[in-house]
């Protein structure tokens, strides 16, 4: 295989750029290294302007998301040889608007993720001396959805989120429907009411893009479909019973 | 949103292009599922106006028949078939995604929630065909 | 109660014909647009159809078939032309269009089956 490999990256400088360009950079192409390293020799040796998120370098953080070839990949999982012999197209994160280079602005999805109340909610708080205990089975029941590292490749994936400022978004709902699933949480009915307002959920069509690009396999598009099926079982119980059962 | 700010002259938004479900073969393999539902509701149609020319005597429905025999109909019901063919199969795929189903702990994979519907789809194609063809 | 909307009900009705359109449909169109046109099947003739059609189950039979495909359709066209022609700010359009049609075709199907003789 060749030495070298071409990288077309995204260029932007808000402070003087009308819109994004391109540059193209010429790296070294080893056999272990992902694209990640490639940005990174790209910083160190040929052009340290360039800007771009990442952080633990192993899958775990969810900061490098980009575009690799119209993709949405951690770049610090996805291995340069595999695009040989290039070129490798490498742009933020669509969807989201681009602060500069390679940086998005991701504040809209913490916005939408904080509305899905991501953390355990309880009528009556217990003491901090009692646990809560939790068998493997009930732990099964959420665990697929609660390996979300909050990456957004989902979103860059998403069109409905690309097209409709309004959408939850699928990490989100991925997320309301982990503690929803989670056998300590009560407050699934608080999620419904925020969420299941007509373009919270409702907007999800399952074009499935939000799945297929997961570096985690959590699913979301799955976990949506279950939260549909869920708030119609809601509707209908308040249908049928207005005042009643919780 | 970040306000613009002196350091921060203002963000970069790319409009979606109203054609975003070309660019690649998932997006378009999702659109044309959608417009399945197109054909889906032309069946629909198509049975709601054999229920009028039987309604309306032997004639009518007659000449219905021979309107189902021309070219032009033909070709758009054979279409039509493979579309409606095309929205069963991604229906009863997607299915198990809505609907987890737990037998002890392990849950159900995928392809054991599908098979039941394809079963009950051979069943009932048979079943109808009997009725219809033993007249 | 807080103001839900009511996207449950239009998702139900949407799935329920999504199931009536994958169970049914395919095998409906295939012989009365195909099979029985092209010869390849002999056809009821006119009068078992119209024996069968009387029965009162095959009326609601074909009423479900009719009805709940339209409305499996009016929603998923309705998504189609908000995501793929980019048109929701024309939202009370098409959805008259959408689910007006699909009440329609709902009416109409009632019609006529409630007058074969």
């Amino acid at each position: 295989m060749a030495n070298r490999i071409t990288l077309e990256v995204t260029r932007f400088n808000p402070a003087r750029d009308e819109k994004p360009t391109l540059d193209t950079y010429e790296v070294p192409l080893r056999k272990e290294w992902v694209v990640l390293d490639a940005l990174n020799y790209i910083k160190d040796h040929l052009d340290g302007g360039l800007s771009f998120r990442w952080s633990c370098r192993m899958g775990v953080c969810g900061s490098c998301g980009m575009m690799v070839n119209e993709v949405p990949k951690l770049t610090c999982a996805t291995f340069l040889s595999d695009y040989a012999p290039g070129p490798v197209r490498v742009a933020p994160m669509k969807n989201f608007p681009v602060l500069r280079d390679l940086v998005v602005d991701t504040s809209d999805f913490l916005l939408k993720l904080a509305k899905s109340k991501p953390w355990i909610i309880r009528k009556v708080e217990k003491p901090l001396d009692e646990e809560y205990f939790q068998t493997p089975e009930q732990m099964d029941a959420y665990k697929q959805f609660s390996m979300c590292i909050n990456c957004m490749l989902c979103y860059a994936a998403c069109p409905v989120y690309g097209l409709d400022p309004l959408f939850s978004g699928p990490a989100a709902l991925a997320l309301a429907q982990r503690y929803n699933m989670d056998s300590r949480d009560e407050g699934a009915s608080d999620r419904f009411d925020i969420l299941s307002q007509h373009d919270g959920i409702w907007g999800c069509t399952f074009v499935g893009e939000c799945t297929q690009v997961c570096p985690k396999n959590v699913d979301p598009a799955g976990a949506i479909q279950q939260y549909k099926l869920a708030a119609t079982m809601e509707w209908l119980k308040a249908l049928v019973l207005p005042r009643g059962a919780e | 949103m970040i306000n613009p700010t002196e350091y921060l002259p203002k963000t970069y938004r790319v409009r979606m292009s109203t054609y975003w479900w070309l660019a690649r073969w998932p997006y378009l393999k999702f659109i044309l599922r959608e417009g399945s539902s197109v054909f889906v509701a032309w069946a629909a149609v198509i049975t709601l106006l054999a229920i009028r020319a039987l309604q309306r005597g032997p004639a009518a429905y007659a000449q219905f028949e021979a309107w189902l025999r021309t070219p032009v109909l033909l070709t758009i019901n054979g279409i039509s078939f493979f579309f409606v063919l095309f929205h069963a199969v991604t229906w009863f795929n997607l299915a198990p995604k809505a609907m987890v189903i737990r037998l002890g702990k392990k849950r159900l994979p995928n392809a054991v929630v599908s098979a039941p519907n394809y079963v009950a789809w051979l069943i009932i194609s048979a079943a109808l065909t009997w009725v219809l063809l033993r007249g | 109660m807080s103001k839900r909307s009511n996207e449950p009900l239009l998702w139900l009705l949407f799935s329920a014909g999504g199931v009536v359109a994958a169970l049914l449909l395919p095998i409906h169109l295939l012989l009365f647009g195909l099979a029985f046109p092209l010869g390849w099947l002999k056809g009821p003739s006119y009068e078992s159809l119209l024996a069968l059609v009387r029965h009162p189950i095959t009326r609601i039979y074909l009423l479900v078939l009719c009805s709940l495909p339209l409305f499996h359709w009016a929603h998923r066209f309705r998504f189609t032309l908000y995501d793929g022609l980019q048109i929701k700010h024309l939202n009370e359009l098409i959805n008259v269009f959408c689910y007006g049609g699909a009440v329609f075709g709902t009416c109409v199907a009632a019609y006529l089956l409630l007058r074969v003789r």
